[in-house]
Formats: C-alpha cells, structure tokens, sequence
C-alpha cells in the first residue's frame, strides 16, 4: 500500500535527540544531583573514614573510657558515648564503611552474574535456559530472611564477604530473570538479524548488539536495590547473624542499642539517621535514573 | 457545497507546559465538514492530522494541551462551551488506527458496544447487549451473538475494527471521525472496511472526517482532501482537485512519492524531513524541503488564498486560481 | 482454564522439592553435632542413647536418604520431632495463628491504606497529592523495618502508652496493631506506587480515551476501565506480599516480642534445631507455592489475555 516515504526518517531525528542530552538531563534534576552529593559524600567517607571522624577532636572510634557509658552529647562529642564509653559521632562515621563496600560488592557482583547468565540464557535457550529457569524458581520460593539467617549460620564465619555472598545468593535470580527477558526481545530485533545476516559471530552479536541494548534495565533495577541492600545488611546484623564486634558498623550499634534504647536513645537515634539517609539517597538516586531511562514512567 | 455540519476556524493546539518546551502542533487550522460530506485530513505522520481530530472531542489531556479556536461548532454550537460528553459517542463518534489498543481487553466486545447505549439511551443490560449484536451482524461481522462474547485479543484485525466502528455507530451519531482507521490492517481487509465506511455513512446520511496518511485510501474516500503539513493547512480541493491538479508542492510531493502499480514511474520522495516542532520554520513551512523556494518563502508565511470553488492554497509561488500546474511569475 | 491450572501444578513441583531439598542440605550443613548440642555442648549422653538418638534423626543415612524419608512423613502430614523430643507440627500449630494474625492484619493495612493513596496520587498526577504520597513511599522504602519498629515502639507504647509496648496479653486487634503497622510499612508503599504508576499508564492508554470519546462520564471511566486493568499487577504483588506475609516476621516478632512462627525459626536456628528449621521453612515453602498457585489463576481471571493464551 502507499506510504509517504519520509516517515521513518522523521522518527529517527525525535528518537535520537532525548539520548544525546541524558547527562545534562540527569545534572538539572535536584533528585539527581542532591542524592548524588549525598553518595559521594559517604563513598569519600568510607575510604578515608579518619579527617570525618576527627571533625570534632575525638576521632578515634576505639578509643573508650567507661566512665562515659551512654553519656548523652557534650561539647567535642556531638552524638554523645556509647555504652562502652566510645565516641558515638566517631563510630557512626566508621560504621558507613561496611554499609557502603557492602553496598558496591553486592550490587556489581548480581549485575555481573544477571547480566552473563541472562545473556546467555536469553540468547542461546534450551536447556541451559531451561535449568536456570528452574533454580531461579528455586530462589524465588525461599523466605529470604529466614535462609540467609541459615546460611550465615552455616558458615559460621561472619565478615563482610560472608554477608556479601547472601545478600548476593538472593538478589541474582530476579535481576537474571530482567536480564534475560529483556535479551529475548531485544534477539529477535531487526538490527540483530541483520547482523547476523551480514555474518557476525554469536560472541560479536552478544557484545556488540545484544548487550548494549538489553543492559539498561538491569542498571535502573540495580540502582533500585542500593538501598535494600544496605537495610538487609543492618538487618542481619541487627538479628546477630552478619558483622560481629569488634567491627564497626550501623547494625551492629543499633543491634547494642535495643537493649538500651529506653535510657539512652541517642545510641538508637544517631546510627539509624545515618543508615536512613544513606538508603534514602540511594532510593532516590535510583528512582531518578529511572523516571529518566524508561520513557513510559517519563510520560 | 452542502451546509457545513463541523466547522473549524483558526484552530491553535499546544503541547508541554512549565518545564517543557511549548510544541506548536496544530497551527492556525480552519476547515468545514459539510452533512453527508467525506472530508479526508491527509498527511505523513507528525503533520497533526491527529491532534486536529483528537482536539475536536476535547480528548487531550487538558493539564498538558491548549486548545484554542475562533470557531469550533457542531451545527451551530460551540463545542467549546456545551457538555462534551453529551457530544462524544452520541453526536461525534470516532474510530480509532489500532483496535486491539483501542478496546479494552478486559471487557467482552459486546459489554463494549452495549455500554454507549446504556450510558446514553438508558437501555438496560439485556436491551443493550441485543442491540450490540444487531450492530454486529449490521457490520457484517458473521455469526454476532458468539463474536459479542469474546474479548479483543480474540479477534482478527479486521473484525475489530468491524467491533470499533459497530460501537461508533451505535448511536447513529452525525459525524464520524475516523483516524487512520484500516493503516494497522492488511491490503485485503483495509478495503473491505473501507466500503463498509463508504456504505455506512451513505445510508445514515452521515458525515465522515478521516485522517489518513495514505493517498490511495484518501483518492478512494474522499469528497474533498484537506492536505496538512507541519501543522498547518496547506491545500484544500475536491478530490479531483487535488489529485489531478496538485498546486503546493508539498502536495505533489506527496503524489509523487506514490508508488504506482503500473510502474510507469517510480516513486520520488521528498527530500528532508519534517521540521522540529520545536523549532518551527520562519516562513513558508515546507520552504526547506521545497526545491522551488525562493527567499520570501524562507521570511515571510503564505497567506491562505481562497479560490472560487472553495479550492484554498498557502503558496507564495502558485496562484489558487491559475491555470493548471503553471508558475506565476 | 482448567488446563492452565494443572500445567501451572505441575510446573510447581519441581520448583517445591528443589526448594525444600535445598533447605534440608543446609540446614543439616550447619557445623556442630546437633545431638551432641543437645547435652548442652558436652557429651554426657551415654553411646546407647547417643546412637539411638543419631538413628531416631536418620543422621547416619546419606542426606539424600534423609531427606527421601523426611519427604514421605510430610505428605502423611509428619512434621517430624525436633531435638528435644516436641511435634514440630505442635510448634507450628501453637505459633502460627499469632502469624496469620500478623500477616493478615498487615496485609489488610496494605490493601485498604496502599491502594486508595496510589488512586489519590495518580488522579491528582502533578499536583500536591501525588507529590505528597512520593515523599511519603520515599520515606518509607529508605527507614529499614527495624528502625520504624523501634521507633514506633518507643513512641505509641513508652511514651504516649496508647498501645502495649510487647506481647500479646491485650490480643487483636490492640497488640497487633503498631507491630502490623511497621511490618506493613514497607510493602504500603510498594502497593501505593504500583498502583499509582498501573493507573496512570492505564488512563493514558488508547481504550480508556476510546471510553472518553464514546462519552462515558469520567467517574465511570475510571471506576470501569482504567480501574479495573489497572488492579490486574496489584492483585499480583499483593497476593505474592500475602504469601510472605503469613511466614512470620523474624525481626517484628522479635521486637514486639510475639509469640509467631518468625520467633520460633530464629530460635530454632540459633539452637541448631535442624527438625524445626527444616519443618517450619518447608511449611512456608508451601505457603508461597500456594500462594503463588492462587496468584496465577486469580491474574487469569482478571485479564482475559492470559486465560486464553
């Protein structure tokens, strides 16, 4: 049937301006750059911990008199003692480390694994797809807290690797799952058969013309799940089964504070603000790169 | 001419508003359908064909669209002004390109026609849904009363938009807005539907305003073609007019980039694309894809010329009522 | 449809005795001599009572053997017995109502408070409502659960003494309460969000202005077309959050200090009582598959595409 032959041509030019200004879109967006600064600022924290700590003139986290046991603020000691007598402001600031490399570990390792067992499930099929179809199922109908509790009770060991391989265990299959679904659709795309046509390997098709087009969505899930992490973290540790002492970390300080959190409820109110607003930058971050990657949440 | 039924004058719509950049969609659009009369919108994509069609039943969101018109009457009355959804389905009814987005896929076909007719008749559930199926077999869908009990996703291309124009007709409404109705359809089907339009406006005297892209379904539906580009109106004709004598060359672009079955010529396209809503040209709007230009079509916009046979033309270069194809200068 | 049930049946099987499996090999992976525990660390059990024991557990069959067994006293409705000689189905039935009741209760607060401020947001779309109800589920995903059930703790129940503070000596609705809030919190959330952003993206779609341009009055509009399509991936995400829910809270239960099915894991798990573990993680095993059974066919039901297909 006739068609006016300009049509497509047209498409291409309203399709292919949004993409080139995505940097300067995320930079103009106060749910982008707030959150972002927030990030930074605790990443920096949790590298070079100590000129934070010792904002204040007392930055050693492990520097304890008991004399001072749940003493509350005082000058030099904005956020008080703790029940060892510690400097709470000092610990506080200590304590994002574990958050924040727990936080990067899990996130970049489940993206590594959904997005090769994704590819290659989504891409080559049959059994290999078809097994990992089944032990995702698998994942899935576990009761997260109840089989990390488990598994860190097997180990035994409990670090931070410890807690990195479960939160990890139990974040790949939903992000392998995205990552496959959207490797299927993008497959079956015009580009790709013409690739294919045109003689390019499996290998090629899969890094070159799959992968760059299939990835976006498994970034935006990513980026969304930070801050899951970072409370799942702090949860198992609450519960006793993640970072043990002499670690420092959020968890464990709120873990000491619920047994005192009727006396001295700045041990429970400090750790917790600093936990919240980490999650909260990573929740928003997460949410903005979102509305701006996937148009249909633009609208 | 007959009496004009839907008259549209100076019609302004805009999208985008505090913190987006203002799109000029339909710019400065005026047209009439008279009773009884086939009018066809025809223009590629992005040339606010839609928009205009759209824009009549007040079906933009109205927190993102403005809409503003010197005259946008049904009859005499301002659309504007009286209670639209009194207008919509019963008065002016429309049909949609893609049905299987167009229905809903939760509801039986049948609920779907029935639900005009007891919102705007009053009829009752049974009454309605019989009605619905007489509305069916009048499309010629065959064997209606089971067709009523499926849902959308169950039906062919073509017999949903038997369903689309079925609920359209349901209250025997006096214009029928149909937009892009058979592109989504195969050549078979896209003419079978299109007879069965042609049959159905015939028979209830009602007019039919379609928006196509497609020069071969405007050639065989159309009283009069209003060509849109960028916009704008830039031709108005009788069909005969129009395809026999093209004047602004955005029109015989168009025509010339028809392929023809007969392959005595091949197709020309026209050369560029559509110009940035946003950024829309100074003068003439089709100045930079115009191989004719000279430099006032780049400073200065056509006016709209009107000629004796209610022909109309936005060209610097071609007189409304010069004689055929021929420049004046 | 029936066929679809049953091709959904079959499909859960494996997914069933994979997860269970896997749960026994970890379970009974845990370091230590779970009999030797017994004794309180130190072995004063005589060899007789010591082996007895071992045999009673199947502890000296090969895992796969044990689970064979533990499998086939399941589908008689044999929980098994845990270390300390109680019915591990006893456990269950004595700390599972206060569960359910949790669950439920939070689940209700979800449904009745999540879906309606999803509704609000998305019909006021840009304006105050719906920015308000973003802040809100922000918030709400950013507090972990136990901060909110600390602080709700101290608030309503230490200092304004409007709720107990723990137990369940005050039963439901009034114990339940602050504790369902704060476990509810999270998933409101989710439930408000997806049910702003299903909605929206339904009253922008092609056959609710269809609607519009058949001159059906807006209220009706919503309430029959867009409402109704827009329900189909809530119902999903709440079934599945009901599924989760009726497992018990470990950290809720916990803190609130309620007697549930959440409690009594973390116990088991700390005193390496593997029967309980493995009993009670395969109960909530077959609550999800459930759960999840009934999630599918009630999506098939909502959306005619899927019936079909």
């Amino acid at each position: 049937m006739p068609e006016t032959v300009s049509a497509p041509r047209t498409e291409a030019i309203v399709t292919a301006a949004p993409r080139r200004k995505l940097s300067f879109a995320l930079l103009r967006r106060p749910g982008f750059t707030i959150p972002a600064v927030v990030v930074l600022l605790f990443l920096v924290i949790s590298v070079v911990p100590a000129p934070f700590a010792s904002l204040f003139g007392n930055g050693d986290p492990r520097e304890c008199d008991l004399m001072y046991s749940g003493m509350p603020p005082s000058s030099g000691h904005p956020f008080g003692f703790d029940v060892q007598g510690c400097d709470l402001y000092a610990n506080v600031i200590y304590g994002a480390r574990p958050s924040i490399t727990i936080a990067i570990l899990v996130t970049f390792s489940t993206m590594l694994i959904a997005i090769v067992l994704g590819l290659l499930s989504g891409f080559y099929g049959g059994w290999f797809d078809n097994v990992l179809g089944r032990i995702t199922d698998v994942f899935y109908g576990f009761p997260f807290m109840v089989a990390a509790i488990v598994i860190l009770t097997a180990i035994g060991v409990r670090n931070i690797l410890t807690v990195c391989v479960t939160l990890a265990i139990f974040s790949w299959p939903t992000q392998t799952r995205v990552m496959r679904s959207n490797v299927m659709s993008v497959k079956h795309m015009e580009y790709v058969r013409a690739a294919r046509a045109l003689g390019a390997s499996n290998g090629r098709l899969m890094r070159k013309h799959i992968l760059p087009n299939a990835v976006q969505p498994v970034i935006v899930l990513s980026s969304l799940s930070v801050g899951g992490i970072i409370a799942g973290e702090a949860g198992l540790t609450y519960l006793g089964v993640g970072l043990q002492a002499p670690a420092i970390s959020w968890g464990l300080q709120l873990n000491t504070a619920q047994n005192y959190f009727n006396s001295h409820p700045h041990l429970l109110i400090f750790p917790s603000l600093f936990l919240c607003v980490t999650v909260l930058a990573f929740v928003i971050l997460g949410d903005t790169v979102r509305d701006i990657l996937d148009p249909k949440v633009r609208k | 001419m007959s009496e004009a039924l839907l008259t549209i004058e100076g019609l302004n719509v805009s999208f985008g508003g505090r913190d987006q950049p203002k799109i000029r969609a339909v710019r400065d659009v005026s047209f009439t359908v008279g009773r009884g009369e086939c009018v066809v919108v025809l223009g590629e994509s992005g040339s606010g064909k839609s928009v205009t069609a759209q824009s009549i039943l007040g079906l933009h969101d109205p927190r993102s669209t403005s809409i503003e018109a010197d005259r946008l009457e049904l009859d005499g009355e301002d659309l504007r002004s009286s209670d639209l959804n009194r207008v919509r389905g019963s008065r002016i009814a429309m049909v949609f390109q893609d049905a299987l987005s167009a229905l809903n896929p939760v509801h039986r076909v049948g609920q779907q026609i029935a639900e005009s007719l007891r919102v705007h008749r009053g009829l009752s559930k049974r009454q309605a849904e019989e009605r619905a199926v007489e509305l069916m077999r009048a499309m010629q869908i065959p064997d209606p009363e089971q067709r009523a009990r499926n849902y959308p996703h169950q039906l062919s291309g073509g017999m949903r938009q038997r369903i689309m124009i079925a609920m359209a007709l349901a209250l025997e409404p006096e214009l029928l807005i149909a937009d892009e109705p058979t592109t989504a359809l195969d050549v078979t089907v896209q003419l079978q539907i299109l007879e069965l339009l042609r049959t159905m406006c015939r028979e209830r005297g009602m007019s039919l305003l379609m928006i196509t892209h497609d020069v071969g379904v405007a050639a065989e539906m159309a009283d009069r073609i209003v060509v849109m580009y960028a916009g704008k109106v830039v031709e108005v004709g009788s069909v005969r007019e129009i395809l026999k004598q093209p004047k602004h060359p955005y029109t015989r672009g168009l025509l010339g980039s028809v392929p023809r079955t007969d392959l005595t010529s091949l197709p020309t396209p026209i050369p560029g694309g559509l110009p940035d809503p946003r950024r829309i040209p100074e003068g003439c709007v089709f100045a930079p894809r115009c191989e004719l230009a000279e430099a006032r079509c780049f400073s200065e916009q056509p006016e709209m010329q009107h000629g004796a046979t209610g022909r109309e033309l936005a060209c610097h270069l071609e007189r409304v009522d010069g004689s055929d194809g021929g420049r004046d200068e | 449809m029936a066929g679809y049930i049953v091709k959904r049946l079959l499909q859960v099987i494996p997914v069933f005795l994979g997860t269970t499996f896997l749960i026994f090999v970890v379970v009974y992976a845990l370091p230590g001599d779970p009999i030797a525990a017994l004794g309180g660390g130190k072995q004063h059990l005589s060899p007789s009572v010591y082996n007895e024991l071992r045999q009673r557990y199947n502890l000296d069959d090969p895992l796969l053997v044990q689970y064979g067994k533990y499998m086939l006293n399941l589908f008689q409705g044999n929980f098994g017995t845990d270390f300390q000689g109680h019915e591990v189905s006893a456990i269950i039935a004595r700390n599972w109502p206060t569960s359910i009741l949790l669950g439920t209760t939070a689940w209700a607060m979800q449904v009745v408070v999540g879906i309606p401020l999803g509704i609000w947001a998305a019909l006021n779309r840009g304006r105050f409502p719906d920015h308000l109800v973003g802040i809100v589920t922000t918030l709400a995903f950013a507090v972990p659960v136990f901060v909110v059930a600390y602080v709700s703790q101290i608030l309503f129940g230490v200092q304004l003494k409007w709720f107990p503070v723990a137990g369940v000596s005050a039963g439901w609705p009034i114990a339940f309460i602050v504790p369902a809030a704060a476990l509810a919190i999270m998933g409101l959330a989710a439930t408000a969000r997806l049910t702003r952003s299903s909605l929206i993206e339904n009253l922008g779609s092609d056959y609710v202005r269809t609607a519009i341009a058949k001159g059906i009055p807006r209220r009706q509009v919503i309430m029959n077309h867009a409402m109704r399509n827009s329900l189909i991936p809530v119902v999903t995400y709440l079934g599945i959050e009901f599924g989760a829910l009726m497992g018990g809270a470990i950290i809720i239960e916990g803190i609130f200090n309620l007697p549930g099915l959440g409690n009594q894991i973390f116990l088991a798990i700390g005193q390496q009582n593997g029967p309980t573990v493995v009993g009670i993680s395969t109960l909530l095993v077959i609550v999800f598959l459930v759960v999840n059974l009934i999630v599918d066919v009630l999506y098939a039901y909502l959306d005619p595409r899927i019936r079909h297909a």
